[in-house]
C-alpha cells in the first residue's frame, strides 16, 4: 500500500467525522473542568456569607482561625539600615570577636553604642513601664495589664499581687520612622561603596 | 483690625548659612483669642535623608548636591510632593557631599554677600570639575526657599505660602545687593507679602515674645542692648538703644557690625585639626575622609565638653570605612583642656578693648574665594565693633547719658552695652556664653561702668525664625517695633575734576545718596549733582557705604574721610534704553534712593530735564548687582 502522508484527504468520511466530534467533546470537557473546580470554593464562600447575614442562624458562623499579624519586613529592614548607617551595627555583629583584644572591641563598641543611642533617640521615645525603683516592693491591683507587667516565680493566689520589681520595663511611647519611597529596596541595608 | 490681616499665617524663614528654619503663627487664631500668648510653631520639613528615605526635621541643612546621572536611582528621590527641581537639598545633600565634596554646594549665603563676584553666575560648587553642573548663589537660595515653600504647601494646601505674610531674615551686615537678591529669590517663588528682617532684630523679637509684656520690666530708658549672634558660618553684631517716646519704651537699632565670616563651623574645624595634629604626633597620618569624620566627632564631643559638667575627656573613635570594624578603628580623645585652649582661648580670648583684629587689606573685588575672617578671635571683632560705634546711640539717647562718659584715654573709648542678648548655636554652650559675657564685663569694669546683664533667651537655634514670624504678626498692630531703617549711609563715587597725574588714580569724592536710618517707604531727596548717562550703554558708578557717618544728608559731597569710615561696595550700573533717543546721546540725571516696603534699597536715575508722556520725570532702575 502506498501511503502519502503529505497528501490531504479530499473528502471527510463517516469514521473521521465521528472521531473529530469525539475529540471536540473531549476538548470542551477538558477546558471546562478546571474552571468548575476553581469556582467551587467561591460558591461556598458566598453561601457562607449568606448564612452570616441570616440573623436566625447566627450561631452557626464558622470560627475564624486565630488572628496573627504579619510583621512587616520593611520596617525591620529600615531599622537595620538606620543602625548600620549610624552605628555600624551589622558590621559589628558580623565580626568574629575571638581574635581581637578587649581594647579593640571597646573602641568599636563606642562607635556602635554612640550611633545606636543616637538612632534610637531620634526615632523612638522610650519610657519605663514602671516608674518605681528596681528591687523595691510593689503591689499590682486586680486587672493589671498582663502585657505590661510579667509575673514570675511563685505565681499563686489572687490580686493584689505583691512582689519585687526586678526590671522596670521599657515601652516606646512614640515612634517616628522616616518614610520610604515606593521603589526603595529596603533589603539593601548598606550599599556597596566604590570610591573613584 | 481684621481687615488688616491679609493672610492667615505669619511665616518666618531663617535662611541660615548652614540651616534653614521655618516657623509660623496662625494670625486668625491669635486675633480670636487674645487672652493667651500667641503660639508660634516650627514646621517639620520633610527631606530626603538618604536615597529613598524621607524624614521630617526642624532644620533643613543649607546644602545642595549636584548628583551624577548614574549616581542615584531617580525613583528613590521621591519627596512627598511633586517637584520639577532636580536639586537635592537638605540632609541628603550634606550626607552625599561629605563623601563627594566636588558636587556639594555649601555656604551659598556667604557667596550671596560677596561683592567680588557676579552672584547670578552659575559657579557653585566652586572649583569643581567642568562636568559638574553649576548653580548660582541666587539659584541656590531659590532652591532652599523652594523646598521650604513646597513643604509648606504640602502641609497647608489651602493656604499657600505665596499668599502668607512671609518674613525672611538676613544678616544685619548684608549689603544692599545681597538684600535685593534675597528679595529677588522670594519674588521668583511668587511670595507676594514679603518683608526682610535683620537676624539680630529677629532675635530681639524672639526675646520679646518669650518675655511677653514683661520685657518692659527687663530694660529701661538708656539701656544699650548688644546682640551677639554667632551661627554656623557668620558672626553678626547689632546694638539696640532703648529710648522713650510719650512714656513708651522704644527700641532703636543704632548700629550693625561688619560681615564677619566666622562661626561654629570654624570652631569644629579648628578642633578637628587639633586632633589631627595630635594623631600626626603619634605617627598616624589621616586621609581626607578621616578628617571629615573627625570634624563630625569633634562637633559631638564639643557639645559635652562645653557643658558645665565633670566630663574631662571624650573618646573619639573613627571606624574604618570598610565592613571590618574591629582592629582598624582609629582611637583618640578630646580633652576639656584642649577644647578650652582651642575654642575658649582661640576664639574668645580675654583681650583689651583696644585690641582689634589684625587684617591685611585684601583686594576683595578681584578675589574669587570667600573672605573668611582672618582673625578667629570673636572678642577682638567685638572690641573693634564697640570701639568703632562709640557714638552710635548719641542721636537716640542724647549725649548726656552715661554712654558719652568717655574715658580719659581716647583710644580705649567704646560704646558700653548695659544688656546682652545672645543668639545662634555657638552660644548655646554655657562655657562660651559665660566667657563672652565675662569679656564684655571686664571691659566695662575697666572703665568703672556697671556690668551688663544677660537677657534670657529661649531656643538659640530656632529663635531667629520664631522671632521673624512673631515680627510679621505684630508689625501690623501697635505693638513694639524696633526702629531701624538703613544701617549704613550710602555714597556714589565721583571722580573729582583735576588734571590727570600719571601713575596716580584721580582722587574720588563721595556723594551721599541715602542717609543713615532711612526707613521703609522713604525716598531721599535727589541731589543737585548731575550725572551724564550715555544712552544704550551701561554706565558704572563706584558705590560706598559707611556705618559710622550717621549725619550725612543726601546730596552732601565728601572730599575726604577717614580710612575706615567708608568701605567700597560692588559698583552700580545703569543702562538707559535706547528707544526714543539717539544712541550715544548723553542724558543728564540725578540719583535718588528709596527704601522699599520689603526693606531693600532701590536706586534710581531720574532725568534732570526730560519728562515722560505723563509729564513725570523719567526714571531708570540702577542695578545693585552688576552682571558681567
Amino acid at each position: 500500500m502506498n501511503i502519502d502522508l503529505s497528501s490531504m484527504p479530499t473528502s471527510i468520511d463517516m469514521i473521521h467525522l465521528i472521531l473529530t466530534s469525539f475529540t471536540l467533546i473531549l476538548l470542551i470537557l477538558l477546558i471546562k473542568r478546571p474552571k468548575q473546580a476553581a469556582s467551587a470554593p467561591t460558591e461556598t464562600a458566598t453561601s457562607a456569607s449568606n448564612i452570616e447575614k441570616a440573623p436566625t442562624i447566627e450561631k452557626t458562623i464558622v470560627e475564624q482561625p486565630p488572628h496573627l499579624k504579619e510583621a512587616s519586613p520593611d520596617a525591620a529592614l529600615q531599622l537595620l539600615t538606620l543602625l548600620q548607617q549610624d552605628a555600624r551595627f551589622i558590621d559589628f555583629v558580623k565580626e568574629d570577636l575571638s581574635t581581637y583584644s578587649d581594647a579593640d572591641i571597646g573602641a568599636a563598641a563606642r562607635v556602635v553604642h554612640e550611633g545606636s543611642k543616637k538612632t534610637l533617640d531620634t526615632y523612638f521615645t522610650f519610657e519605663a513601664v514602671r516608674s518605681e525603683e528596681e528591687e523595691t516592693r510593689i503591689s499590682l491591683p486586680a486587672g493589671f495589664n498582663a502585657s505590661e507587667v510579667r509575673l514570675t516565680g511563685n505565681v499563686i493566689g489572687v490580686a493584689p499581687f505583691n512582689g519585687t520589681l526586678i526590671h522596670k520595663g521599657w515601652k516606646v511611647s512614640k515612634t517616628k520612622l522616616p518614610k520610604i519611597a515606593k521603589e526603595h529596596d529596603t533589603s539593601i541595608i548598606a550599599p556597596a561603596e566604590v570610591e573613584l | 483690625m481684621s481687615n488688616e490681616i491679609r493672610a492667615r499665617y505669619s511665616v518666618g524663614i531663617d535662611l541660615g548659612t548652614t540651616h534653614c528654619v521655618l516657623s509660623y503663627l496662625d494670625q486668625i487664631k491669635a486675633a480670636e483669642d487674645t487672652s493667651t500668648d500667641v503660639e508660634v510653631s516650627v514646621l517639620p520639613i520633610p527631606q530626603l535623608t538618604q536615597p529613598g528615605v524621607v524624614d521630617e526635621k526642624n532644620q533643613l541643612p543649607s546644602f545642595i548636591y549636584r548628583a551624577h546621572e548614574s549616581e542615584l536611582n531617580p525613583s528613590e528621590l521621591t519627596l512627598p510632593w511633586h517637584t520639577e527641581s532636580k536639586a537635592l537639598t537638605g540632609t541628603i545633600a550634606r550626607q552625599l557631599g561629605s563623601k563627594t565634596p566636588i558636587r556639594l554646594v555649601s555656604s551659598a549665603k556667604s557667596w550671596l554677600c560677596h561683592g567680588g563676584i557676579d552672584r547670578h553666575e552659575a559657579f557653585l560648587p566652586m572649583g569643581s570639575p567642568e562636568e559638574v553642573t553649576k548653580i548660582s548663589p541666587l539659584n541656590a537660595t531659590i532652591e532652599y526657599l523652594n523646598h521650604l515653600r513646597q513643604a509648606w504647601d504640602h502641609k497647608f494646601p489651602d493656604n499657600e505660602l505665596s499668599e502668607q505674610n512671609v518674613t525672611i531674615t538676613i544678616p544685619a551686615s548684608f549689603d544692599p545687593a545681597a538684600r535685593e537678591l534675597t528679595a529677588e529669590a522670594a519674588n521668583q517663588l511668587n511670595l507676594k507679602h514679603l518683608t526682610l528682617l535683620e537676624e539680630p532684630q529677629a532675635a530681639v523679637y524672639n526675646w520679646i515674645k518669650a518675655c511677653g509684656d514683661d520685657w518692659r520690666d527687663q530694660v529701661t530708658l538708656g539701656d544699650i542692648i548688644l546682640v551677639v549672634d554667632i551661627g554656623g558660618g557668620t558672626c553678626d553684631l547689632s546694638l539696640i538703644a532703648v529710648s522713650q517716646d510719650e512714656g513708651n519704651l522704644i527700641l532703636n537699632r543704632v548700629a550693625v557690625g561688619d560681615h564677619i565670616l566666622l562661626g561654629g563651623d570654624n570652631m569644629d574645624l579648628a578642633l578637628a585639626y587639633r586632633v589631627k595634629a595630635k594623631l600626626a604626633a603619634e605617627g598616624k597620618e589621616l586621609q581626607p575622609w578621616q578628617i571629615q569624620a573627625i570634624v563630625q566627632a569633634c562637633r559631638d564631643a564639643k557639645e559635652q565638653l562645653l557643658l558645665e559638667n565633670d566630663i574631662n575627656e571624650v573618646a573619639i573613635a573613627i571606624p574604618n570605612r570598610g565592613s571590618k570594624l574591629l582592629g582598624s578603628t582609629l582611637r583618640t580623645s578630646l580633652t576639656r583642656d584642649e577644647v578650652n585652649e582651642t575654642l575658649v582661648e582661640g576664639f574668645f580670648p580675654h583681650v583689651n578693648i583696644d585690641e582689634h583684629p589684625i587684617t591685611t587689606r585684601r583686594s576683595a573685588l578681584s578675589q574669587k574665594g570667600l573672605p573668611y575672617a582672618q582673625d578667629p578671635a570673636v572678642s577682638r571683632h567685638l572690641a573693634a565693633f564697640l570701639s568703632k560705634q562709640v557714638d552710635a546711640a548719641n542721636d537716640v539717647l542724647g549725649s548726656t547719658t552715661i554712654n558719652s562718659a568717655r574715658t580719659q584715654d581716647e583710644t580705649g573709648s567704646f560704646i558700653k552695652p548695659s544688656a546682652i542678648l545672645f543668639n545662634g548655636g555657638v552660644l548655646k554652650s554655657p562655657v562660651l556664653a559665660d566667657r563672652m559675657l565675662s569679656i564684655i564685663n571686664q571691659w566695662l569694669e575697666d572703665t568703672n561702668t556697671s556690668k551688663a546683664r544677660l537677657l534670657s533667651d529661649s531656643d538659640l537655634d530656632l529663635g531667629v525664625a520664631i522671632g521673624a514670624s512673631y515680627f510679621g504678626h505684630i508689625k501690623q498692630g501697635k505693638a513694639v517695633r524696633i526702629r531701624g531703617g538703613l544701617a549704613s549711609t550710602y555714597y556714589v563715587g565721583i571722580e573729582s575734576a583735576m588734571p590727570a597725574i600719571p601713575g596716580m588714580e584721580p582722587p574720588i569724592e563721595a556723594l551721599c545718596i541715602a542717609p543713615f536710618g532711612m526707613e521703609e517707604g522713604a525716598e531721599a531727596k535727589a541731589s543737585e549733582t548731575e550725572f551724564g548717562l550715555v544712552v544704550g550703554e551701561p554706565v558704572h558708578f563706584r558705590f560706598f557705604g559707611s556705618n559710622t557717618r550717621r549725619h550725612d544728608e543726601a546730596g552732601i559731597q565728601l572730599d575726604h574721610w577717614q580710612d575706615d569710615e567708608l568701605y567700597e561696595l560692588p559698583e552700580l550700573q545703569v543702562t538707559l534704553p535706547s528707544e526714543g533717543r539717539r544712541a550715544g546721546e548723553v542724558v543728564p540725571v540725578h540719583l535718588v534712593a528709596k527704601v522699599s516696603e520689603i526693606g531693600t534699597l532701590k536706586l534710581e536715575a531720574i532725568a534732570a530735564n526730560s519728562t515722560d508722556n505723563r509729564e513725570e520725570a523719567e526714571r531708570w532702575q540702577i542695578e545693585l548687582d552688576v552682571r558681567d
